[in-house]
Order: C-alpha cells, then sequence, then structure tokens
C-alpha cells in the first residue's frame, strides 16, 4: 500500500450519526462512525445483527441520509444533499448488490444489466458484464428461470455493467448455501481484480473477511475494530 | 369493546386502502345517486301528481264538441260509469297584454259563477274565481302571469268574437288540466306567448253564442268502470254535435306530456346505474383480487390455526360489504340530494301547486341492493379462491411470473426499445385479461361520456331539421276554423308579408283493421316552399297528387306500409270516411304526422277549398305593424313565431337536459378516475419492489413514473377509441330506448362529441394519475430492499 500518500480516499465519513425516530422511540443505529475508503480497496464490514452495518452502506450509497457528521465521495458532500444530486450520484458511481436480487422479473438476464448500462456514462457491453460472473450462456433467461446463485450473479452483473467506483454489497451471499455463496464471491473477486472497483461487502459470515484488504467491525453503532489482511485469501477458498 | 384481530386487521387494511375505497364508493354512490334519484323522482312526480288529480278532481275523459245543447250533460252523466259531469266553454283567443308586441294565444277556459268546478279544480294561488255578474273578471294561469308579471288587479285585452274585451285579473291558479301548458303547435312550454284564462261560463256562454250549449265536457268515472266503454258511449252521444272523439286522460295533452318524462326517467333509472354498477362490480374484483393475493401467506397461517374457510370468505365478503357501505351511503346522500332537486326542478317544468318528495325505502333498498350485490357478484371469484386455498400452498410464496419473449413484439423493433418501455409493453402483454379489462373500465366513463353529451348532439339535428330545413315561415297562423281559401290572399296582402302558404288540418281516427289512431291529416301544397314535409334524413318531400304520406311512427302504429290502405274517419265538416292509400312513408323526429295534397284533401271533404292555417314569410321590419294588424283580425286564433319556438326550445333544454347532461359528465369522471386510481394503486403496490429497486440503480422519480404511467397511459391509449366505439353503441342503444310517442331522438354522435369525450376520459385519467404518482415519490427504497417479494 505504498501508494497511500498519493492517494486521496474515494469515500470518507467524519463522525457519521444516524438516529431513526419511530414515535416516541429514538433507535440511534450510527454513533459518530469515521472511515476512509481508498481506491481499489476490498472492504469487509462485519458485526452483529442490528450493529448499523446496513445504515451505513445505504448512507454511503446515497440511499439514506445522515442525520449527524458527514460523508464525502471524492470531493462532492453526500450529507447534504438533494435527492436529484443522490440520484446522479447513485447512477453514476455507485453499484448496488442486496441479500435479496431486485431483479425485474420482466426482464431477461440481459435486458435487467441492460437498465443500468442504457443510463450510465461510460458502461460495459451488458453481455461483457454478464459473462464476467459467468453467466454468458444465459443471457436470455428471465429471473424465474434462473436460481438464486444465478440471479444474485446477474445483480452483480447489474451492478457493475457501469463501471463504478464503488461497488457496494449488504449481506450477498446471505440468501445462499455456502457453494453458489462461493460463486457469487468469486464474481465480486473476479470483477474488483478486473475493475479495480472499490468494494464494501457486509457479511455475518467471519470466513468471508479472510477475502479482504481491510475489516471492519461495527458494534452498537461505532466502528468496534479494524484489522488489515496482510493476505487475501481467494474466494474459492472459502467454505463454510 | 374488544375486536376480534380478524376485524381490526379489517379495519387497517380498510384503512390502508382508503384511497382505492373511497374510488370504488364513489363509483358506487354515482350508480346509487343516479337510481335513487330517478327512483325518487319517479315516485315524487307519480305522487304529487296522483295526489294533484285526486284533490282537484282531474276528469277521466274529454270530449270537444262544435256545440251541444246543455241537456246532453245528463245523458252523458247517465252512462255506465261515469261518476260526474262538468261542461264548459273552451276557446282560443288572441290576447293583447301591455307592453308585449308579439301577438300571445290563451285558451279561455270557463268556470261556473256560483262555486267551484265538479271537475278539473283551479288550484288558487291568488285571488279568487269570477263572480256572477262580473264579465270581465280572469284568473290567469300562473305561468303566464308570472311571466307578464301580472297578479290580481292587473289588466289584459283578449280578442272575443273579434271584439276587444278588457279583462281585469281577479286570481292567479294552476289545474291539473294544464300541468303542461302547451300551446297548440308548439313543442314546449312558452309562458310569455301562450296562457290560460279562466273567465264566467255566462261570459264564455255569451261571447260565443253558446247559450244552454257548451263546447267541451269532461268526466270522472267510477272506480272500476271501464274508461274505453265510457269513450264509446260518449261518442255515440256526442258525435253529430261535432265531436273530435272523446278521449281518456291518457290522451289529455299535459298528462301524456308527463307520463312520457316519466318514461324516460324509468329508461333512465334502468340504464345509467347500470353501467356504474357494473363497473364497479369490476372494481371490487380487481381489488379484492390483488389483496387476496397479497395476503396469501396469511391466508394460510390462518388456515393453518384451523381457521374455517367460511370465516376466511366471510372476512373478505365483510371487506365488499364495507366498501359497498361506503358508496351506498354516499350514494344515498347524493341521491336524496339529487332526487329532491330533479323534482324539485320538475315541479316548476311541470306546474304543480305542491309538491310530495317523501321518498320511500323502496328506492333505497333496492339501490343498496343492487350495488352491494353487484360489489359481491365482482368479488366473488376472488373470495372464493381465497377459500379454496390450502394452506400448505398458500404459505408457499406464488410461483413467480414467467415472463416470455412475445410472440406479438417484432424482435427487430423490440431491440430497439430502452428497458423500461420493455417492462412496460410485459407487464401488460403478461396479463392481458388484466389489461384488458382495465381499458374497459376506463373506456366504460368514455362511453357514459358520449352518452351524455350525445343527447346535445341529437337536439341540435332536431332543432337544425325540425326548425331550420324543415321551416321556412317565419310565423304561422291559425284560424278560429276552417276558412275559405280567400284569407291566404288577404293575408299576403298584410304588411311585410312576402309568402304565404296554406295549409288545412283536419281531426280525424285513422284506421286499419283493428288499429286506430286519434290525429289528423295535414294538407298542404304538394310542393311546398315554407312549411316543408321533411324526413329525417333533411330530404324535402313532394307529396303525390293523391294518397297520404306518413310518418313512419303512424306507420308503426297502424301496422300500415305504402301501398296499404288506411280509413280515414274525418270528425269534422260532413265527417266523411276515406278510404286513403298509404304512398310514402317517411322518419319525423317529432310528433307523427300524416300529410296529403291540400287540394286532394278538400275535394274529399267535398268542401270548396279551404285553410286552417297559413304561413308566412315576412320582412322583419314590418313586423310590428303586422303583429298590431293580426291581433285585429277575429278569425285569427293563434300566432305562432317560429323564432319564439327555437328559443323556448332551446331554453326548456338549457334548464332541464343541460342539468343532467352535467350531472353525467361529472358522473362519467367519477368513473374514470376510480377505474384510473384503482389501476394504477394496484400497478404501483405490484411493481413498488421493482421500482423502488430502479430508484436505487440510479433512475430518477422522472425516468421511473415513465414505467407506472407508461403502463396505465398504454391501457388509457387502447381504451379512448374502444370507450368511443362502445360510447357509440350504448347511445345507439339507448336512443331506441328513449323513443317515445313524442320523439324520436336522432342518433347523431359528432366528431366533437367524440372528441371531448376522449379528453374527458384522457384528463380524468391524468388526475387519478398524478394522484398514485405522489406516492411514487414517498416509495422507501430501503424498506423494500430488506424484505423479500
Ligand atoms: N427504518 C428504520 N426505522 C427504525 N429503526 C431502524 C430502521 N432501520 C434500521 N433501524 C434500526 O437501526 C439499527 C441498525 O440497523 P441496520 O439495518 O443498520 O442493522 P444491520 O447491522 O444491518 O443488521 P443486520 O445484520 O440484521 O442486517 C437497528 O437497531 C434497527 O432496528
Ligand atoms: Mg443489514
Amino acid at each position: 500500500m505504498s501508494t497511500l500518500g498519493t492517494q486521496r480516499p474515494v469515500l470518507r465519513a467524519r463522525d457519521l450519526g444516524k438516529v431513526y425516530r419511530t414515535g416516541e422511540v429514538e433507535v440511534h443505529a450510527l454513533r459518530g462512525v469515521d472511515l476512509e475508503l481508498w481506491p481499489g480497496e476490498m472492504v469487509v464490514l462485519l458485526g452483529p445483527s442490528g450493529s448499523g452495518k446496513s445504515t451505513l452502506l445505504n448512507i454511503l450509497g446515497g440511499l439514506d441520509s445522515a442525520s449527524a457528521g458527514e460523508a464525502w465521495f471524492e470531493d462532492h458532500d453526500l450529507t447534504h444533499q438533494d435527492d436529484r444530486a443522490l440520484t446522479r450520484y447513485r447512477r453514476e458511481h455507485v453499484g448496488f448488490v442486496f441479500q435479496f436480487y431486485n431483479l425485474i422479473s420482466s426482464l431477461t438476464a440481459l435486458e435487467n444489466v441492460a437498465l443500468v448500462t442504457e443510463i450510465a456514462t461510460r458502461p460495459m457491453d451488458p453481455a461483457a458484464a454478464l459473462r464476467l460472473v459467468g453467466l454468458g450462456e444465459r443471457l436470455d433467461h428471465f429471473p424465474a428461470q434462473l436460481s438464486g446463485g444465478e440471479q444474485q450473479r446477474v445483480a452483480i452483473a447489474r451492478a457493475i455493467a457501469k463501471q463504478p467506483d464503488i461497488l457496494l454489497c449488504d449481506e450477498p451471499t446471505g440468501a445462499l448455501d455456502s457453494q453458489t455463496g462461493v460463486l457469487v464471491l468469486e464474481a465480486i473477486e473476479r470483477i474488483h481484480h478486473e475493475l479495480g472497483t472499490t468494494t464494501v461487502l457486509i457479511t455475518h459470515n467471519a470466513v468471508i473477511a479472510d477475502m479482504a484488504d481491510r475489516v471492519l467491525v461495527l458494534g452498537d453503532g461505532r466502528i468496534q475494530q479494524q484489522r488489515r489482511n496482510s493476505q487475501r485469501r481467494p474466494a474459492s477458498e472459502l467454505a463454510w | 369493546m374488544k375486536l376480534h384481530p380478524l376485524d381490526r386487521k379489517l379495519l387497517r387494511d380498510l384503512w390502508r386502502l382508503r384511497g382505492q375505497v373511497l374510488a370504488i364508493g364513489l363509483v358506487i354512490a354515482s350508480g346509487v345517486g343516479l337510481l335513487v334519484m330517478s327512483l325518487t323522482s319517479i315516485e315524487a312526480l307519480r305522487s304529487t301528481s296522483a295526489a294533484y288529480y285526486e284533490r282537484y278532481r282531474f276528469a277521466d275523459v274529454f270530449a270537444h264538441v262544435k256545440r251541444a245543447p246543455e241537456s246532453l250533460a245528463a245523458r252523458i252523466a247517465a252512462i255506465d260509469g261515469v261518476q260526474s259531469v262538468e261542461t264548459r266553454v273552451v276557446r282560443g283567443a288572441v290576447l293583447d297584454v301591455a307592453g308585449f308586441d308579439e301577438p300571445v294565444m290563451g285558451q279561455l277556459v270557463s268556470v261556473p259563477e256560483d262555486g267551484e268546478p265538479r271537475l278539473n279544480r283551479l288550484a288558487l294561488r291568488e285571488g279568487r274565481y269570477p263572480q256572477s255578474g262580473k264579465p270581465d273578471e280572469v284568473v290567469l294561469s300562473e305561468p303566464f302571469a308570472l311571466a307578464h308579471k301580472l297578479g290580481p288587479g292587473d289588466h289584459l285585452r283578449a280578442v272575443m268574437s273579434g271584439r276587444w274585451r278588457n279583462l281585469v285579473v281577479v286570481g292567479v291558479a294552476l289545474s291539473p288540466e294544464y300541468v303542461y301548458t302547451i300551446g297548440p303547435g308548439a313543442l314546449m312550454p312558452d309562458d310569455l306567448r301562450y296562457g290560460v284564462l279562466w273567465m264566467g261560463r255566462e261570459t264564455l256562454q255569451a261571447a260565443y253564442d253558446l247559450e244552454g250549449a257548451f263546447n267541451e265536457v269532461s268526466a270522472s268515472l267510477l272506480r272500476g268502470a271501464n274508461p274505453e266503454r265510457v269513450v264509446d258511449e260518449m261518442d255515440r252521444l256526442l258525435d253529430r254535435y261535432g265531436s273530435h272523439g272523446a278521449y281518456v286522460r291518457a290522451d289529455q295533452a299535459s298528462n301524456w306530456f308527463l307520463t312520457n318524462e316519466i318514461e324516460q326517467l324509468e329508461t333512465m333509472a334502468r340504464f345509467l346505474p347500470t353501467v356504474f354498477l357494473a363497473v364497479a362490480a369490476f372494481l371490487t374484483n380487481m381489488v379484492v383480487a390483488r389483496l387476496v393475493a397479497v395476503e396469501r401467506p396469511e391466508i394460510g397461517l390462518l388456515k393453518a390455526f384451523g381457521y374455517s374457510n367460511a370465516v376466511i370468505a366471510w372476512h373478505y365478503v365483510k371487506l365488499v360489504l364495507a366498501i359497498g357501505a361506503v358508496g351506498t351511503l354516499l350514494g344515498w346522500f347524493f341521491g336524496y340530494w339529487l332526487g329532491l332537486y330533479s323534482t324539485t326542478m320538475y315541479a316548476d317544468f311541470y306546474r304543480f301547486p305542491f309538491l310530495l318528495f317523501r321518498p320511500s325505502a323502496g328506492p333505497f333498498l333496492l339501490a343498496a341492493g343492487a350495488s352491494v350485490g353487484a360489489a359481491l357478484l365482482g368479488a366473488i371469484g376472488a373470495v372464493r379462491r381465497a377459500a379454496a386455498l390450502s394452506p400448505a400452498a398458500a404459505m408457499q410464496p406464488p410461483a413467480p411470473p414467467l415472463f416470455r419473449r412475445n410472440r406479438l413484439f417484432q424482435p427487430r423493433l423490440f431491440e430497439r426499445l430502452d428497458q423500461p418501455t420493455r417492462i412496460v409493453l410485459r407487464q401488460t402483454s403478461r396479463w392481458p385479461l388484466r389489461a384488458l379489462v382495465t381499458s374497459l373500465g376506463i373506456a366504460m366513463s368514455v362511453a357514459v361520456l358520449i352518452v351524455s353529451m350525445q343527447w346535445l348532439d341529437a337536439i341540435h339535428r332536431i332543432v337544425d331539421v325540425y326548425f331550420f330545413a324543415a321551416q321556412g315561415q317565419d310565423l304561422t297562423v291559425g284560424l278560429v276554423e276552417a276558412r275559405s281559401s280567400a284569407v291566404v290572399g288577404g293575408l299576403a296582402r298584410l304588411p311585410g308579408v312576402l309568402a304565404v302558404e296554406p295549409m288545412r288540418t283536419v281531426a280525424a281516427k285513422l284506421r286499419s283493421g283493428p288499429r286506430v289512431v286519434r290525429g289528423a291529416v295535414q294538407g298542404v301544397p304538394s310542393h311546398q316552399s315554407l312549411y316543408r314535409v321533411y324526413d329525417a334524413q333533411g330530404t324535402a318531400l313532394d307529396l303525390p297528387p293523391d294518397g297520404l304520406v306518413i310518418s313512419t311512427v303512424l306507420a308503426d302504429r297502424l301496422a300500415v306500409r305504402p301501398g296499404d290502405i288506411i280509413t280515414v274517419e274525418v270528425l269534422e265538416g260532413r265527417r266523411p270516411v276515406l278510404e286513403i292509400p298509404v304512398v310514402a312513408t317517411f322518419e319525423t323526429y317529432i310528433g307523427r304526422p300524416a300529410y296529403i295534397d291540400i287540394g286532394a284533401l278538400n275535394r274529399a271533404m267535398h268542401e270548396p277549398p279551404s285553410v286552417t292555417a297559413v304561413h308566412l314569410r315576412v320582412d322583419p321590419l314590418f313586423e310590428t305593424r303586422l303583429y298590431r294588424e293580426l291581433k285585429q283580425m277575429p278569425q285569427v286564433s293563434a300566432v305562432n313565431l317560429r323564432s319564439a319556438a327555437v328559443s323556448t326550445f332551446n331554453e326548456t333544454l338549457a334548464k332541464t337536459m343541460l342539468i343532467y347532461v352535467g350531472f353525467f359528465i361529472v358522473f362519467s369522471a367519477t368513473l374514470a378516475c376510480g377505474v384510473a386510481y384503482n389501476a394504477a394503486r394496484i400497478a404501483l403496490a405490484e411493481r413498488a419492489r421493482e421500482l423502488a429497486t430502479m430508484r436505487v440503480l440510479g433512475f430518477s422519480r422522472r425516468e421511473v413514473e415513465y414505467i407506472l404511467i407508461g403502463e396505465i397511459g398504454l391501457l388509457t391509449f387502447v381504451a379512448l377509441p374502444l370507450g368511443a366505439g362502445i360510447g357509440w353503441l350504448l347511445a345507439r342503444w339507448l336512443v331506441r330506448a328513449f323513443q317515445t310517442e313524442l320523439y324520436r331522438v336522432p342518433f347523431v354522435v359528432e366528431p366533437s362529441t367524440f372528441g371531448w369525450a376522449i379528453l374527458g376520459g384522457f384528463l380524468a385519467t391524468l388526475a387519478a394519475v398524478l394522484l398514485v404518482r405522489r406516492r411514487l415519490d414517498r416509495l422507501d427504497l430501503i424498506a423494500v430492499l430488506k424484505t423479500r417479494e
């Protein structure tokens, strides 16, 4: 990581706080998170349920707004943006993958990817994106004709086809068995390797943390612990 | 009180779906409202007229004669079934009201000087009856008095037997005989130019040389008497006194108009609410089916817990009942109000001295039953499906919809479409039936708009053909009785008269086999230049030298065709009985005329050339002078101005029909909004997840809206022309259903009507979509991502 000195972080968060108010009850989902994500980095977020992982990811991805603190993408302030600007941010810079694949059921795999490339500024060929995740043969299948793992890989292809600056994955293997999960992780790994996309991956699975450059452990709305893997393990070696 | 959890769920569902419940409720309310309005109006008109007729002793049988001795009254009273008899003197007269140049026509009707008439009593609104020994006292009909702002103490003049008489108003009254006061030859009441004047019987007898005699008789019947037999008996007695034939109450002009109106209301009560309730049924189906689909897992769970099918079914039935109840209550409210409003309007148009608007429970219960029934009928399929779900199957998520590449979409063309457009097209074609049904719902609102606005087109056509194309005269002078045609020349020499054309109307019974129609034969020149015999297609007809040209309505009534012979029993002059062939039939909008060449008619009557009316074309510069001269002519009994007829026709319709058309337009808009709103809400609910996903992927609100609006837009795009087609068919059907003896409403739908209806349907849909769009803006992106489909 010798380049760190000359590079600027892709994403920065300073003292990020998030309070959910439902009626009388206040839930402090985040209580002052400081964070920097560097170009080309693969970061895994660990932490118990309810610790604020998804909340953090959603704020970083421009889906939600913080109640306190600041978040920056390069030199764009994310915390004081209106809906229009956040939409543009997501459209141009962020790729999302979720636990539930959220594919459009009326579009084929190829079309689901094309949905994004049509509005992106420097898109890949949708078919190439699908080949990257190993689905070059299934371009014309509708979601209902694909397995869960395949659907998730379509979702990954869809997320990266715009060549985003950051790829945010919230429990991408959460709904999958271990073997299929590995396939999905391999796809993420390959994309990270080939495109050099900064990647954040939320998981409950400590094993998966081994494929990261850096591991952040969230607890009670704060980053409790941070460690750097000296060596990343290839996804194919993971099993749980 | 503790609610069962299921009932609490029901209340929450209702609250959550409140927009949709209200939208369906409003559609149901429109149907219920229209039904209640028509039924309560019918009820009110029926009971008001019945009470009015009863209280003021409206007669059951009437007959006009030339002159009959008073002694005949006793013989009529002796007819089996007759309860009481009233003889009168009834004459038309030209009136002169200060400050009103145009000729005014009056119907002079005698009342006894020694107390109230036995029959056809007056509902005195002001003042009193004329007194004995005061020959100049008159009671005016209220509409006429109001139009001229006349009241007791005011004066007016009338030509009686060729002499101007000064009259003093002593009272203002309504009469069951003149609920609908319409002058001879007029289509609509014209209160400025036609009025009824009641005067002392002795005065009228003296004025018209009828001492010890009468020229009109009315009789009331005993309960259970056979009116036809009484009519026959009266005809036998009166024949030789120049009777035009006795007739029953049903044929009495004012009552006949009223009956026609009630019949039209009945047609409306059958037709429009049906459309609304059918659409309501379809909407409930849409919403409940969607709810059951969403609640599949809950239904499975409940069943797994041991809830019976019946309990589950009852749960959804209650939901439907609640929706029905919302609509019914709203509809009752609108309906009561509209019923009261329309009855009040009728009471103004048909002159009743009082109004019985005391709707019975019947219309309300009927409407409630119909609406709840329609809603249940709509929901029954969905409820059955809910009850029939096996618990295990129910808890499985429904199989994901399997989309296919559709053969319908040309691959080449389809390739060029962007993905959002593909989503729209695939969604719609995936459930073509549902798409079609939604389109049909929106189409119905366009159709109802067309049906409502078609009336205006029809009326314009009637006015165009009847008043403008067919009538070239500016005014028509009616004569007291048939006169030698020398009078035509006399009129032609009056100031400002540019052209004249004679007409002779002969009262007659037209008979073909067992079928009889009381009516008249009109003799006009074979080639007419002023008052033209025009058919509905707008062609002027020249009459053949011999034979009748009759309206198709009359031909139907008599079951005759060209070539057949009609027996014409003339009721005037020497009362010849003629056998005349029907040469041609023609379509008319109004009335059921029979025409014959005037020369042929006079020959058949064995009389020298005679006329009963003369049509005039007039130089407008001389109008006032001409009116003054006409008012002085003793033989003139009526002057009808075409311009006045046109304007009263339009005014009357503006007062009645336009208001109804306005109501219908509001209701149709409700219908369109209700359908579009529900369709959009359901589309939104079904797509929420995908739309949220697209927002996450970086699509802007506008771009995401495109999918939702695109789908509704596509359905609307199909719906609008479809609605135009359905509207055309419904209008054609309704026009047939609305035909009465008086009118044949022409079936005309102008292109502009299609245009307006389509615009209306479009705007209503747009409004609904804009309402739903606001929800799209509040889509919770994160919540959607957290849950499974
Ligand atoms: N919309 C919301 N309204 C109220 N509270 C919320 C909302 N979303 C999240 N929270 C609360 O914020 C806290 C953090 O939630 P978050 O989803 O970030 O947790 P998480 O670490 O992703 O948990 P998990 O591993 O279970 O997904 C939790 O206590 C949760 O209850
Ligand atoms: Mg989470």
